[in-house]
């Protein structure tokens, strides 16, 4: 019995989220006195398949069929169940990222193994399998326990900081059986995100609301973000009014993010906003009326006008960071 | 070309969220409940559209859940789904409830099934693709874009770093978000139409379950938010690296 881990990469680099999974997958290993298996799919060099030993796993299992540089979610799925098969797993980790949300339940439904997507803690195995995770868009907790002989766990993104351990895995190449009528959905083009750091990577998140007025007044938000080399995020009205690209608008109904520092100006605090941030380590609010909801979720706040605040504020990080 | 929505019932999203059975039950006093607001706004209306444009000839609803999940699915046969299916069982499964949904499936021969993102309740993110797999059809997940060529769905999709746009001959299992349809309002010749189109109930197949819930948890409540004079941001970034340590 092993535990397997799937570390998705993109154009051949192995993503941040991924290697949070394997991390997890490390400690479960060791919680049930095993060894932790990654498995890449696609031509990646030699320094990318180093990488998930310095993250726990002993082994690296490599499927490098250039068919699988882009990812086909159903082939990884059949190819990840081949794989649980010749590790003789047990337990399969992903990243509850976009491609651990299309595989996991397609191997999950595979394999009859049940499927905890969005974990936020390791396993307590004292009396079943029972893992923690967000529900009510992260307003609470369920603990849910695997009854099933196997089982998946998806790791919520941003939960866990990384720790290199330098530690080493054998790497391993793997001939999965896939023949080409498996690829059923064809990929045309890729656009990758604009924006210097991917919002849903991002350790810091500058996010601005409608009290930014338009999308002239965006430089502030930028300036900020630069500052603190944040990713910048944006309210659900900012993105409907097309001020800035869907991709930024965090909330119930946009992305979740959970970064260690969250900088919100000009925005209200409403509910469905707060859904998508509240599992941000440190919230910091800067809104001009004192009586704004947002308050009351923040660690952080100053009361005051943006267009004053947020200048300064970008002057002061400037400063610090010995940036001029 | 028979599309198939699948519908899910979650509280509304300003709900109260507390728990009563020694934490093992959502509390649903005062509740109201909505569809699931990927499902309505960009599955549900997206597979309209596409009946509209001719590219779909019915669209088709299902729901797994008990008789109280009637006036939800009520609501999206007026916002003009054809015909609804509720499977008639009580479950927190996802496994469970995706095996329903491809057993009625099966035997309707859908081109098409459509899911949104996740539900806002439990955030599985996982019925579409265990659908697919059920059904051994390609899942295309998290799509913000959809449209029909014959027999051809080309879809924008959400991948790690970027998006992704592709394509897939039908049938296919797709999950819906922001980007694919814009929201609509039930007018009142739908409401009285939605009276009398058929609504079926099923009962369930036998079907393990894989999971269950043993107990929820509310998060710690915050410590209070301290408060920095509008004239001191050189304090907030002292604060953010001396004490939170974010920076
Ligand atoms: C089902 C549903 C789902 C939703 N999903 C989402 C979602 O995913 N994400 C989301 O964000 N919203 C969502 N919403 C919308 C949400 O309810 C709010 O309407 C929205 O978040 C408000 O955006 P805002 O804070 O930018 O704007 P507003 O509510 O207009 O707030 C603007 C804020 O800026 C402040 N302000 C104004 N001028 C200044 C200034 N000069 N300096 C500083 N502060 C200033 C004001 O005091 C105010 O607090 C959803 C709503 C529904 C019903
Ligand atoms: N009980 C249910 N009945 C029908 N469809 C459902 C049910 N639960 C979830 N779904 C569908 O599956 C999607 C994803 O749900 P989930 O995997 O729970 O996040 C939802 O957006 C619905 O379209």
């Amino acid at each position: 019995m092993s535990v397997l881990i799937f570390a998705d990469q993109f154009q051949g680099k192995i993503k941040k989220s991924a290697l949070e999974a394997v991390q997890y997958g490390a400690k479960v290993a060791q919680q049930l006195g095993t060894t932790a298996t990654a498995l890449v799919l696609g031509e990646v060099a030699a320094e990318e398949l180093a990488l998930p030993g310095q993250y726990g796993a002993a082994k690296v299992l490599h499927v490098a069929d250039a068919r699988l540089n882009e990812l086909e979610t159903g082939v990884a799925a059949k190819i990840i169940a081949e794989a649980v098969g010749k590790e003789d797993a047990g337990v399969v980790i992903f990243s509850h990222n976009f491609s651990g949300r299309a595989i996991a339940p397609q191997l999950s439904a595979r394999l009859k193994a049940g499927l905890v997507a969005g974990a936020i803690a390791l396993p307590d195995t004292s009396n079943g399998f029972v893992v923690k995770k967000n529900v009510f868009s992260g307003k609470a907790f369920a603990n849910v326990n695997i009854t099933s002989p196997k089982k998946i766990v998806s790791v919520l993104p941003n939960t866990f900081s990384l720790e290199n351990t330098g530690g080493t895995a054998t790497v391993e190449p793997f001939a999965a059986t896939i023949s080409d009528s498996d690829f059923r959905v064809k990929p045309l083009k890729v656009e990758t995100v604009s924006g210097e750091v991917p919002l849903t990577e991002a350790e810091i998140v500058v996010s601005g609301g409608r009290g930014l007025k338009g999308p002239e007044n965006w430089g502030l938000v930028e300036d900020l973000a630069h500052a603190l080399g944040a990713a910048t995020a944006c309210s659900r009205p900012v993105a409907d009014a097309d001020w800035r690209p869907h991709h930024e608008h965090v909330g119930q109904t946009g992305f979740t993010v959970r970064p260690n520092l969250y900088v919100a100006i000009g925005i209200s605090g409403a509910i469905q906003h707060l859904a998508g941030v509240n599992g941000s380590k440190v919230i910091v609010v800067i809104n001009k009326d004192p009586e704004a909801p947002f308050f009351k979720a923040a660690d952080y706040g100053i009361v005051g006008d943006a267009f004053e605040v947020v200048p300064k504020l970008t002057e002061a990080v400037k400063k610090y960071k010995g940036i001029s | 070309m028979k599309i198939l929505v699948c519908i899910s019932k979650t509280p509304d999203t300003t709900a109260k969220i507390a728990f009563t059975d020694n934490n093992t039950k959502f509390s649903e006093a005062g509740v109201q409940f909505i569809i699931n607001p990927y499902d309505e706004w960009y599955a549900l209306v997206r597979a309209l559209e596409l009946k509209e444009s001719g590219g779909a000839t019915a669209v088709h609803l299902i729901t797994v859940g008990g008789a109280d999940t009637e006036p939800v699915i009520r609501k999206a046969l007026a916002l003009g789904g054809d015909e609804a299916f509720r499977v008639n069982a009580d479950s927190q499964d996802s496994y469970f409830i995706a095996s329903q949904i491809a057993a009625h499936a099966r035997q309707e021969n859908y081109d098409m099934i459509l899911t949104g993102k996740e539900t806002i309740d439990y955030n599985g993110s996982s019925i579409g693709g265990m659908v697919a797999a059920l059904l051994d059809i390609p899942y295309v997940s998290i799509a913000s874009k959809l449209d029909l060529n014959g027999s051809t769905a080309t879809l924008k999709r959400e991948i790690e770093g970027g998006e992704e746009v592709c394509e897939v001959s039908l049938p296919v299992v797709i999950s819906c978000q922001k980007g694919m349809a814009e929201a609509r309002i039930p007018n009142m010749r739908g409401i009285m139409a939605a009276r009398t189109k058929p609504l079926k109930v099923i009962e369930p197949e036998q079907v393990e379950t894989l999971t269950s819930i043993v107990s929820f948890e509310l998060p710690p409540a915050k410590a209070g938010v301290k408060m920095i004079a509008p004239e001191n941001v050189e304090e907030l970034v002292k604060l953010l690296h001396d004490e939170a340590k974010v920076i």
